[in-house]
């Protein structure tokens, strides 16, 4: 043994704690030298059977993802059981001759199983090659029953995501994909691996954390051809929660099939609260495409596409609002004073203003026209000078109080703020001051300005519930499996507007009258089931050089974008709608047809209306006869 | 400085001779460790170990030359330096292994750390210079290492640094231990100790949790972290008694192992030299502490003794909790088998401490 011999100089204190220290070691030495014997003496032989061929594997098993529903429990998203083709080449004998047995059974090219086998030289050993994602009913049975002839081959069972209807509101949900290696890096610690699925947009990103449940799995025992022996460790994998939005899934879907073959947006809010009704941007992606594995080409088909399906037009297309504007100018200007209800202006078909000379949408003018005629025939020379009392200023003051040009902050990524512009804008963006001459184009929503038609919506809900502007919400309710309420979301006010007694009575009594009245733009809003009040509006794409032309006979892509704000029922509003179609031409024909479908579809729905008929009643169109055509 | 001759005849070779044994067997297992069934060769990894020991070699000579009674001079200026370099790493430092732990100096990267390691033994060794009041230290004495140690564990903690963390810590309850702490004094703080548990677990990521949990019952999480347990134990139990031979490791060889070249490099060796391997392993490390706890009781004077007891301490330490935690005896803490594990900081900061100690013994005759 070693001898702690010590010096004089040396602490006497010290010599004691050393030598039990050198106790505390020779202790815990042994320890370890027990541990070990243990390991590798006594039970080696175990080991060295688990070692051989890594008998022990893990088969993970991602919990089911929740289920997305509307507000009426109706199913939007769900997750259906598929099964994934595996082979691990460690386990044959002869992996190639295995493949193409394999390719026989199934009915496959040989060589299209051969290859990611023989292409795969980075594998590590014992890691499986994915054959096959989702493979059909009849292949699982065929492998099932020659697993005896396919040593190494396996299934293994994936819930696959199910965007019903092929993709409802597909802008909103978002879609699911497998995990990047960036968002890997810094998800890992939330429990992520290597081939997870994640939410990749929409609600799906949003709502992650609840909808995605916890994964389990089984440590196997496996035999020499990989066959399970015994399973060592289970654990049960979680479902994830369900999630409730505020959609309704038969408006989505009448929304979406108005919008079949179009671009553009509609988007329909609840105005006594700002939830989210439908919203629809078209075209769409198909979120199932993501959910299997998205290929390269089908990838570039979608960004490279003209029409930009990926792109959600509801919160992300800014255009210019047209003659739907007229309302914010309305109510602007009865509440500072600049006209009254009866205020009679003139309008000789255009007006002379500087330089420039704007023009009506009616050649041969309105006459003289009142704040109601101003409104139910979309009168510009009328707004063109209510413009011009109000000035730039106050009109951006109310429509900014209205929620236009601002974020609404709905809960998705993106989300662009249209343009409301003021003199303070001009100057800070141009370093020029407002020119009078640029108001008039502002006052009929042209020009600098543009809004989103999320925006046109709430607006328009805020005039149907008395000023209230509430941010929008889509996700009513986060529910455990057995319907336990774990989140639970509400309305939330941005802002309330107080308006003087009669502006809004005033400038409703109008809106109802563009749908209602003969002379009104809006007539094929008019339902027999319920009342609708609304505005339409056209958005110039192009600037009209001369005379006007026929805008069905411009060339699709310079043609006008149709508007068409709307609520209903007039009496006590519920439902506020926005629908813009690009390049529709005329509001009052394009646009105003399908928020009527969505409105009488959502109070059928609430059961306060009988369902519409699909068909509409041949005498409706000729009943829209004396309005002009080119109405706006 | 010319050095006195009496210094080189009192050199310490039994103790280096022990420390090169240890770093050759771990070049030997890191070649193993990285070695590549498909490519036929091993990376460059233990050739970059080798050029990392000899600059260790450099350190360790450095630090065996320098009289250990600056300590009193360089301690708190090591230890004002190693804070700075933890709070630059928390806030623009590499992120590698979901942790913020390294600094790019160029051509290498730094662990600051390792170097928080030598610093607490330097502070405190510091510290307890002085003769220990009769009956020992109170608690109330102790404000000082309380307030020393405590940016460094939690700073290395946040990184997050579960491992070096502990060692932090230990390595302080082991040093004012030694120092002199009063058998009153120490139950109080053992109590406290257990108290402070539950706010600690509050501050772990949730990973580590896991860890600890998956420790406690290894089958709550037997697809995770009990899974690197269970291959790490099929590691070391299928080496058996003389092992499956070098660069055989099947566990290692196939990947089943994390980390294999440096937290668990223990493993890979046990897996290939077996009981008998591991065996001459544990006595070298053994022989090691005996050699320093030698170092310790021959001491000249306190601060000398107490040097040479911190850095047995660290080895001391590192080494068991280690070998524990591959063995499946203790959690996955993420704490490098001194000498062994690949990583250049790590070896450094070993050999620098192996200097301190033979600064420590070789002046036990001066005067």
């Amino acid at each position: 043994m070693i001898s702690l011999s010590s010096q004089k100089e040396v602490p006497p204190e010290f010599r004691r704690r050393t030598q039990l220290l050198v106790a505390l070691v020779c202790i815990i030495f042994l320890f370890l030298f027990v541990r070990l014997l243990y390991l590798q003496v006594i039970d080696g032989e175990r080991y060295t059977y688990l070692s051989e061929n890594n008998r022990i594997r893990l088969k993970k098993v991602p919990g089911t993802r929740g289920m997305v529903r509307d507000r009426r429990g109706q199913l939007m998203v769900d997750s259906r059981p598929s099964f994934d083709l595996l082979f691990v080449p460690e386990d044959s004998v002869e992996p190639e001759q295995t493949l193409r047995r394999l390719a026989r059974y199934l009915g496959r090219p040989e060589e299209e199983l051969v290859k990611p086998f023989k292409d795969d030289k980075y594998r590590a050993p014992f890691d499986e090659i994915v054959l096959g994602k989702d493979i059909d009913w009849r292949s699982v049975v065929v492998v099932e029953s020659h697993q005896l002839d396919l040593p190494g081959v396996s299934m293994r069972t994936r819930p696959r995501r199910n965007y019903l209807d092929t993709g409802m509101a597909a802008h909103l949900i978002g879609y699911l994909g497998e995990i990047g290696p960036r968002q890997l890096k810094t998800q890992k610690a939330s429990g992520y691996s290597m081939g997870d699925e994640i939410g990749q947009a929409g609600l799906e990103r949003r709502w992650e954390e609840y909808l995605r449940g916890q994964s389990g799995g089984q440590q196997v025992e496996v035999d020499a051809l990989g066959r399970r022996v015994r399973i060592l460790h289970e654990v049960e994998d979680v479902p994830g929660y369900n999630v409730v939005m505020t959609l309704d899934r038969d408006v989505q879907h009448a929304a979406q099939e108005a919008m079949q073959g179009k671009e553009g947006a509609i988007v329909a809010l609840d105005v006594r609260n700002g939830a989210v009704l439908a919203m629809v941007s078209a075209p769409a992606f198909d979120p199932n495409v993501f959910a299997r594995g998205v290929t390269a080409e089908e990838w570039r088909g979608y960004m490279n596409d003209r029409a930009h399906p990926m792109n959600n037009r509801a919160i992300q297309g800014q255009y210019p609002p047209g003659s739907t504007f007229k309302i914010v100018l309305s109510l602007a200007a009865l509440e500072e004073g600049a006209i009254q209800p009866d205020t009679h202006l003139g309008c000789a078909g255009s007006m002379a203003f500087g330089n420039r000379v704007f023009r009506d949408w009616k050649k041969e003018g309105h006459g003289s026209v009142d704040l109601r005629r101003g409104i139910v025939q979309s009168c510009d020379v009328y707004f063109y000078q209510v413009g011009n009392k109000l000035g730039v200023d106050k009109i951006a003051k109310w429509a900014r109080a209205l929620g236009l040009g601002e974020k609404t902050g709905i809960d998705l990524d993106d989300e662009k703020s249209g343009l409301i512009p003021d003199s303070e804008w001009k100057l800070r963006r141009f370093k020029q001051p407002w020119f009078p001459g640029e108001t008039p184009s502002i006052a009929i929503g042209q020009g600098y300005v543009t809004v989103t038609p999320l925006q046109m919506a709430l607006m328009m809900s805020a005039v149907a519930n008395g000023g209230t502007v509430y941010k929008p919400w889509f996700v009513q309710r986060v529910e455990s499996l057995d319907g336990a309420v774990v989140r639970e979301y509400g309305p939330e006010k941005l802002r309330t507007v107080t308006f003087k007694e009669g502006t809004l009575t005033n400038v409703r009594n109008a809106l109802a009258d563009v749908v209602a009245s003969p002379e009104g733009t809006g007539g094929a809003a008019k339902s027999p089931l319920v009342r609708i009040a609304g505005k339409t509006g056209t958005a110039q794409v192009a600037e009209m050089k001369g005379a006007t032309v026929k805008s069905e006979n411009l060339a699709y892509l310079i043609r006008d974008h149709a508007w068409f704000v709307s609520y209903a029922p007039v009496e006590n509003p519920e439902i506020a709608v926005a629908v813009i179609v690009e390049h529709g031409g005329h509001g009052g024909s394009a646009a105003a047809p399908l928020a009527k479908k969505v409105i009488e579809t959502y109070l059928a729905a609430q059961g306060e209306i009988p369902a519409p008929t699909e068909k509409e009643p041949a005498g409706q169109k000729l009943a829209r006869a004396p309005v002009d055509d080119r109405a706006d | 400085m010319p050095i006195d001759r009496r210094l080189i005849s009192h050199f310490d070779w039994p103790l280096v001779a022990l420390a090169i044994g240890l770093v050759c067997v771990g070049f030997l297992t890191i070649y193993s460790a990285t070695y590549s069934i498909t490519e036929h060769r091993a990376s460059g990894l233990a050739m970059k170990q080798f050029y990392w020991f000899l600059f260790g070699l450099v350190a360790m000579i450095s630090a065996a030359t320098l009289d250990y009674h600056h300590v009193d001079r360089i301690a708190y200026p090591v230890y004002g330096v190693t804070l700075v370099l933890l709070a630059v790493v928390y806030f623009i430092g590499h992120s590698g292994g979901g942790s913020q732990r390294w600094i790019h100096l160029g051509f290498f990267t730094l662990q600051p750390s390792e170097l928080a390691k030598i610093a607490i033994v330097l502070a405190l060794t510091k510290f307890f210079q002085y003769d220990e009041p009769p009956g020992g230290y109170s608690l109330r004495n102790l404000w000082m290492p309380f307030l020393l140690v405590g940016p460094l564990a939690v700073l290395t903690l946040i990184q997050p640094d579960l491992g070096t963390a502990i060692i932090i810590v230990v390595l302080f309850f082991s040093l004012i231990l030694m120092g002199g702490l009063r058998v009153r004094s120490f139950l109080a703080l053992a109590a406290a100790g257990i108290a402070f548990m539950p706010i600690a677990y509050h501050f772990l990521k949730p990973y580590q949790r896991n860890r600890i949990w998956t420790f406690l019952n290894p089958d709550l999480d037997p697809l995770g972290a009990g899974y690197h347990v269970i291959q790490s134990k099929i590691a070391v139990g299928s080496g058996r008694f003389l092992g499956k031979g070098f660069l055989n490791g099947t566990q290692n060889r196939l990947d089943f192992l994390p980390a294999q070249h440096t937290d668990f490099i223990f493993a890979v060796f046990a897996e290939e030299w077996g009981f008998i391997g591991c065996l001459l392993l544990l006595v070298l490390y053994f022989a090691f502490m005996i050699a320093g706890l030698r170092v310790v009781a021959r001491a000249k004077d306190r601060i000398g003794a107490l040097l040479a007891f911190g850095v047995v301490a660290m080895f001391f330490w590192q080494a068991v909790i280690n070998v524990a935690m591959v063995t499946g005896l203790m959690p996955v803490v993420g704490i490098t088998l001194p000498l062994l594990s690949y990583g250049g900081s790590s070896m450094v900061t070993m050999m620098v401490a192996v200097g301190f100690l033979l600064s420590v013994s070789m002046r036990r005759f001066t005067f």
